[in-house]
């Protein structure tokens, strides 16, 4: 196992290089630059802007000057808020990220789970119809829809959750319903699915034969084929969740790490660009791992391959 | 059943839902709101709209800088709450010399840093100085040119102690500024926070004099002259001020501190004022117009603002390289149409470039909406280049729902009025920005709010070879008129000068002005001591919360 996680840690050295490579020259070809306004800067500012940021050596140069101080952690400065470093803008966003993230992925596996596992174990039946097409809503719904909707119920009619922000834990709790009631509905569909298809395999009826319980049949035998397709699922979801949402940011004034993924490359802030898209890398890599050893703890047959 | 029931049980299901939903109603609930609790403790909730780059004020070049930094730092004067003319500030008088050229301001002895050291002259100087040193790469450093000899320190041509610039500190609270030429305006122009001074000690300690981006506007570094101090900065969440006090003015300032929040979206920023998180927001979607009018049109307001939203044509290019054209398409749009039917926000008609009143300037009217001219003018251009029709035209403007909305009118306007067929392209706004500066365009649109209430603000865009002209247009007439503006220190022949520009503008049509800006935003009606200024801006020292009608 431990050789598994040394391999694939390894892995992700080459994986994270083609990502970095990748990224740098695809923001330096994309038109447009870090320092362009509509009030137009005379070029001899402009100049001193580019040369303060290294921008005015050869792409070579700068590109091996970002991967060694990479190397060494260093991921400079932002172009746009000059006067905090990248990590640093990370360091404080992610947190915030986090917390969202996993408060949303709670309340997701918290409905999810179970409504998926009643909805299998009651196949056809009111308790399988109505939450399913209620997932089914909830996963057409989109959080741009929903958020404002709990905003105007929680926070302007009935005054009980602050509308915006994130400057206490009231100000938790409507994005994480918005952003964990959509989760939910997935996870619920994808449980009910491995769950059915669970219940008709043929150590499902063995164990049934044997005289076990209902309860010990679903709890010892079942949950663990049935979670696997929601275990595959949460790997990426968890990563897209903690590194931010764009949307849910925007709705409720969040200051987490969605929105400097997308307004970094809006802005050309060429270090932020590549930051946010290193960092999110890393998770997902991380993650998948996670995901993978997760998935060997629960299916015997992943474990051997 | 059976099998429910025993997960019922065995889960709690229902009894621990109910108790988490509890949980969360007890949790939050009955908050006092932002807006309500502010009337005890003085606090202003304000939508900043954007997050500003900067907080040094050499370097901010937004409007949500100086949102900020009016709070934070002082200038030699100040502004009237509702005129904005100029009042004492960290100088207590002033006297111009009789040629105009000279300015001596007496400064107070009781002005003071936020870390109680006295503010003198010779902050102001090493200020200017530091604006205006080349290696600093300061965007807003031609604000200082009117003063003598700066502008070729500023280009490196010689260094401070040569350069003689207009600016000597005869004592710790004297200083003088000499001009190139009077500027009637100049007093006005010291608003701006190219002109704010910052503190020798904070700047050298953190080796800030010619370095961008080094943490000395931090909370906790920052040390300012304002009313207010810095006491946190959360990109993309707050930035929050507290009354300083150590300011000369203190006892007059009422609040006790500001929280600006830089919220972008506009919806986003209209749900937080609703529910009494703001109590300013700095705009409002204009498709949320006609609703707030009739729900809160008390909060809704609509104000003046010193801009003209316009279009550049490229004269480098056929066919806008001939007059005729560009007349034809202006004559085309019936600008009342389009603010009244489609922008709908209380926005003017641009009749000249220059909104009328500025700095008491009221230009003449132009730009008529003339549709059979127009389609005469258009004949003989072809006739005379022996084309059947005009070729597709592009208008290229930045991806925006309201750009949008604009473009799709004069797209209808010109097809119906000259059967031209106009491609509409919108573009990011970096590659828009790109695009119009390397002159790659055919009509691109443009916007532009004035720095400070005078004419010149608008009209100097306009000279031969200025970075911002951007349309290829070059007069020698226009650029004499506006250097005669400059120089002069009459009034009377001053606005002539401003009138002849004016009338070359309109004449040659190298841009089309469209509508003058307003700012729509909503204010609540606790807000007291704000009052619409052409340039937006609100001194917050006047300004207090004290409960006004109810909703």
């Amino acid at each position: 196992m431990k050789q598994f996680i040394l391999f694939r840690i390894l892995q992700a050295v080459p994986t994270l290089w083609v990502i970095a490579t990748l990224t740098f020259f695809m923001t330096r070809f994309a038109p447009g630059g870090p320092f362009d306004s509509e009030k137009t800067v005379p070029d001899e500012i402009k100049a001193k802007l580019e040369s303060h940021f290294g921008l005015d050596r050869p792409l070579l140069d700068q590109y091996l000057l970002y991967m060694s101080n990479l190397v060494q952690g260093d991921l400079g400065p932002s172009f746009k808020y000059p006067g905090w470093e990248v990590s640093e803008l990370i360091a404080t966003a992610f947190p915030v990220s986090l917390t969202l993230g996993l408060l949303s992925l709670g309340i997701a596996l918290l409905i999810g789970l179970p409504t998926g596992i009643l909805a299998a174990l009651r196949k056809n039946s009111w308790l399988d119809c109505v939450p399913m097409s209620l997932a089914m809503t909830g996963i057409c719904l989109p959080s741009f829809v929903l958020g404002p909707i709990l905003i105007f119920a929680f926070s302007t009619s009935m005054g009980l959750f602050p509308p915006l922000g994130w400057y206490g834990s009231s100000d938790w709790v409507l994005p994480s319903l918005t952003l964990g009631l959509f989760y939910a509905a997935y996870i619920a569909r994808l449980t009910r699915a491995g769950m059915l298809e669970t219940l008709e395999q043929d150590y499902i009826r063995t164990a049934r034969a044997k005289g076990a319980s209902s309860w010990r049949v679903i709890r010892i035998h079942a949950l663990r084929g049935g979670l696997l397709p929601t275990a595959t699922f949460l790997g990426p979801a968890f990563a897209g969740l903690i590194s931010g949402s764009f949307v849910i940011e925007s709705i409720f004034f969040i200051p987490g790490l969605g929105k400097f993924f997308v307004t970094a490359a809006f802005n050309r802030d060429y270090t932020m660009v590549l930051g946010t898209v290193l960092f999110y890398a890393t998770l997902i890599i991380l993650l998948n791992l996670l995901v993978d050893l997760l998935q060997a703890y629960l299916d015997p047959k992943a474990r051997q391959a | 059943m059976h099998l429910i029931a025993q997960l019922q049980n065995r889960l709690g299901l229902i009894r621990s839902w109910s108790c988490v939903s509890l949980l969360l109603i007890l949790w939050g609930c009955s908050q006092p709101t932002n807006v309500e609790t502010a009337l005890s403790n003085q606090i202003l909730h304000f939508g900043l709209g954007a997050e500003p780059q900067h907080l040094d004020p050499h370097l901010a070049t937004s409007v949500a800088a100086h949102n900020i930094l009016s709070a934070l730092l002082e200038g030699l004067v100040s502004e009237h709450p509702k005129t904005l003319e100029p009042q004492p500030g960290v100088a207590k008088k002033w006297e111009q010399s009789e040629d105009g050229l000279t300015y001596r301001f007496i400064l107070r002895k009781d002005a003071r840093w936020s870390n109680d050291d006295p503010v003198t002259a010779y902050d102001f100087v090493y200020s200017f100085r530091r604006i205006l040193n080349p290696n600093l790469g300061a965007q807003y450093a031609s604000m200082l040119y009117p003063l003598k000899n700066a502008r070729s320190y500023h280009e490196g041509e010689k260094r401070w102690e040569e350069a003689n610039v207009g600016a000597r500190a005869l004592n710790d609270f004297t200083l003088e500024l000499t001009l190139e030429h009077p500027i009637p305006y100049f007093l006005e122009l010291l608003n701006h926070y190219a002109w704010f001074p910052v503190h020798r000690a904070t700047i050298e300690k953190f080796d800030a004099y010619q370095k961008i981006g080094t943490p000395w506007t931090k909370p906790g570094n920052f040390v300012g002259n304002g009313p207010f101090r810095l006491s946190d900065h959360r990109i993309n969440s707050v930035i929050e001020v507290t009354k300083c006090e150590s300011y000369w003015d203190s006892p007059n300032v009422r609040l006790q501190g500001i929280r600006f929040y830089p919220i972008e979206a506009v919806d986003t920023e209209e749900r937080a004022y609703r529910s009494g998180f703001l109590h300013l927001t700095q705009s409002v979607s204009t498709d949320r117009i006609d609703y707030l009018r009739k729900s809160l049109p008390e909060e809704l307001h609509f104000e003046p603002y010193l801009g003209t939203y316009f279009y550049r044509f490229n004269l480098n290019r056929p066919p806008f390289d001939d007059r005729r054209v560009r007349q034809a398409f202006s004559l085309s749009i019936d600008r009342k149409r389009l603010v009244e039917k489609v922008l709908k926000g209380g926005q003017s008609p641009a009749t000249t470039f220059t909104p009328p009143g500025t700095g008491g300037f009221v230009p003449k009217s132009q730009f008529p909406y003339n549709p059979q001219k127009a389609r005469k003018l258009l004949s003989e251009y072809l006739l005379e280049k022996n084309l059947g029709r005009l070729p597709d035209v592009e208008l290229t403007y930045n991806t925006s729902e309201g750009h949008k909305k604009v473009a799709e009118a004069l797209y209808g306007m010109w097809k119906d009025t000259l059967g031209v067929e106009i491609k509409l392209l919108n573009m990011e706004w970096k590659v828009f920005l790109a695009t119009v500066s390397s002159g790659d365009f055919a009509i691109a649109r443009a916007g532009w709010i004035g720095d400070y209430v005078d004419p010149h603000t608008f009209l100097h865009m306009w000279r031969s070879g200025e970075g911002l002209n951007m349309t290829g247009w070059a007069n020698s007439d226009y650029d004499d008129a506006l250097m005669q503006a400059e120089t002069t220190r009459s009034q009377d022949e001053r606005w002539r000068s401003f009138q002849v520009c004016e009338d070359l503008l309109a004449e040659e049509v190298p841009i089309l002005p469209l509508y003058f800006y307003v700012h729509l935003s909503m204010r609540h009606p606790s807000v007291q001591g704000w009052y619409p200024t052409l340039l937006d801006h609100h001194p917050y020292k006047y300004v207090y919360l004290e409960k006004g009608n109810d909703r």
